[in-house]
């Protein structure tokens, strides 16, 4: 499918074909360098309801790099969203003078919501823009997946056949609720590791099941450690224990150490969404199978062939 | 079997009606959400039976409305509880219309998501459910994704 002025809300909007075109994009932009000529005149806009680091500041590289303007808030302090605006007016308003909107939102499927104002607005004959989802609640993360597969891809040389095992919040966590969508496509082996209270949502698992990937439930690291080739490692979020023992206990289970990946392969890499907190400990970044800052670096060449074919610098 | 002209079985404690609709074959105590989701509580001659004999089901509930004849997209929306039913509309106390009901691939606007952290129950948007699945009936959120069994969807009002 064409991708220009094309939403990118959830990574199940996308084919295996369409991920692969991102990636080819995504390679030769790092071979040959960014070209600034190739969005001048462009503008994104990023409407960040929820405060980020490297989501925000990778698309704000990546659109620069190729030459785009960026208009931005983070966090909505000091914003019109603070005046009780809903977001229906203000995606109507941004769409005004942004060629394209990335959005984070506190609130599951915010970002269909606005994916759907601006088509209505396409409609209505004005100009389409494109809405890209930053993280939209517990919901969905889809150009952290494109990033994390497009890790996976440079570290082992494929994805498909892959043994992947996710590790600590998965029941919350929007990152690994988009990756196992899209692992699931490549016909991946996957283990999920979390306490039970943790553990994938139903409707995840159930899509899994559905296209017959293999995929079990497991409770420590130890259990799957020697044989996977990506372990995911996520953070646990304190906030969602109802109290603080039942916390610690849980977070001092899924504490990785450069110990631990003894009986590991040596061409296992170690993956992680960022920030840690000290589930993954820092003896392990000196160990030649760390790889989360390198994967946290391919959010610009990810992010920047994505804003490219949405908005038609590249077809 | 023994068929009285508007569809029902002869010595059923319900009366016959001579304009409307019968929803019948309908799960054992969903009649009055069925009713209320169709907004028959207000103003028409209703009349619910619920639990009674059924030769198929063993028990089940009914509904009798009054010069009220359902569309397609109602019958549809009986089907998300009650994939069972059978519609039948009356007219001069003659079966003129036989409907089984068939599971709509959307619903919109009635439904409530049961994820509270969705946007469509924390910012004035309207609900839009799509059927992911026909048995069991499961629906799922267009916006977040959220998945509930048909029987526990919720209803606006
Ligand atoms: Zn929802």
């Amino acid at each position: 499918m064409d991708f220009l002025n094309r939403d990118i809300v959830s990574i199940k909007d996308l084919t295996r074909e369409d991920l692969d075109k991102v990636f080819g994009t995504a390679r030769r932009m790092e071979r040959d360098g960014y070209d600034r000529g190739l969005l001048r005149g462009k503008r994104v806009s990023l409407l960040f309801y929820e405060p980020s680091t490297r989501t925000r500041l990778s698309f704000q590289a990546a659109a620069q790099s190729l030459g785009a303007d960026t208009i931005w808030f983070a966090g909505i302090e000091g914003t019109s969203v603070m005046k009780g605006e809903t977001l229906k007016d203000t995606i109507e308003t941004v769409s005004n003078y942004a060629d394209a909107i990335v959005v984070r939102h506190p609130y599951d499927g915010a970002a269909r919501w606005a994916a759907e104002i601006t088509t209505r607005r396409a409609e209505r004959g004005e100009k389409k823009v494109p809405v890209i989802n930053g993280g939209d609640g517990r919901n969905e993360h889809p150009t952290q997946t494109m990033l994390d597969l497009y890790t996976m891809a440079q570290s082992q040389g494929r994805i498909g056949g892959l043994t992947i095992a996710m590790v600590g919040d998965l029941k919350y966590g929007r990152t690994v609720h988009s990756l196992a969508y899209a692992l699931g496509m490549y016909g991946c082996r996957i283990r999920l590791v979390a306490p039970e209270q943790l553990q994938m949502p139903p409707h995840v698992l159930s899509y899994l099941a559905s296209r017959g990937v293999e995929c079990t439930l497991h409770t420590s690291i130890e259990e799957v450690i020697g044989e996977v080739d990506i372990l995911y490692m996520t953070r646990i979020q304190k906030e969602r224990f109802p109290d603080e023992n039942e916390y610690n206990r849980v977070r001092g289970m899924y504490r990785v150490t450069r110990k631990m990946l003894q009986p590991a392969k040596p061409t296992m890499r170690v993956m992680h969404p960022l920030p840690r907190v000290d589930e993954v400990s820092v003896d392990v970044d000196d160990d030649p199978r760390s790889y989360y800052f390198k994967q946290a670096g391919n959010g610009v060449p990810i992010r920047a062939a994505l804003l490219a074919m949405v908005l038609g610098g590249i077809s | 079997m023994n068929v009285q002209k508007n569809g029902t079985k002869k010595g059923m404690i319900v009366s016959p009606i001579e304009n409307g609709t019968v929803i019948d074959h309908l799960p054992p105590g969903r009649a009055v959400r069925i009713a209320r989701m169709l907004g028959l509580t207000e103003g028409a001659v209703v009349i619910i039976g619920q639990n009674l004999k059924s030769t198929k089901y063993g028990r089940k509930d009914l509904i009798k409305v009054e010069n009220r004849f359902l569309t397609d997209e109602e019958c549809s929306r009986i089907a998300l509880f009650a994939p069972n039913a059978t519609v039948n509309i009356i007219r001069d106390s003659e079966l003129v219309e036989k409907r089984k009901v068939s599971i709509p691939d959307v619903v919109e606007g009635i439904a409530i998501c049961s994820n509270a952290n969705c946007i469509t129950n924390k910012e004035p948007v309207p609900t839009r459910m799509v059927t992911v699945s026909r048995s069991p009936v499961v629906i799922a959120c267009y916006y977040c994704g959220y998945e509930v069994k048909a029987e526990d969807l919720r209803l606006r009002g």
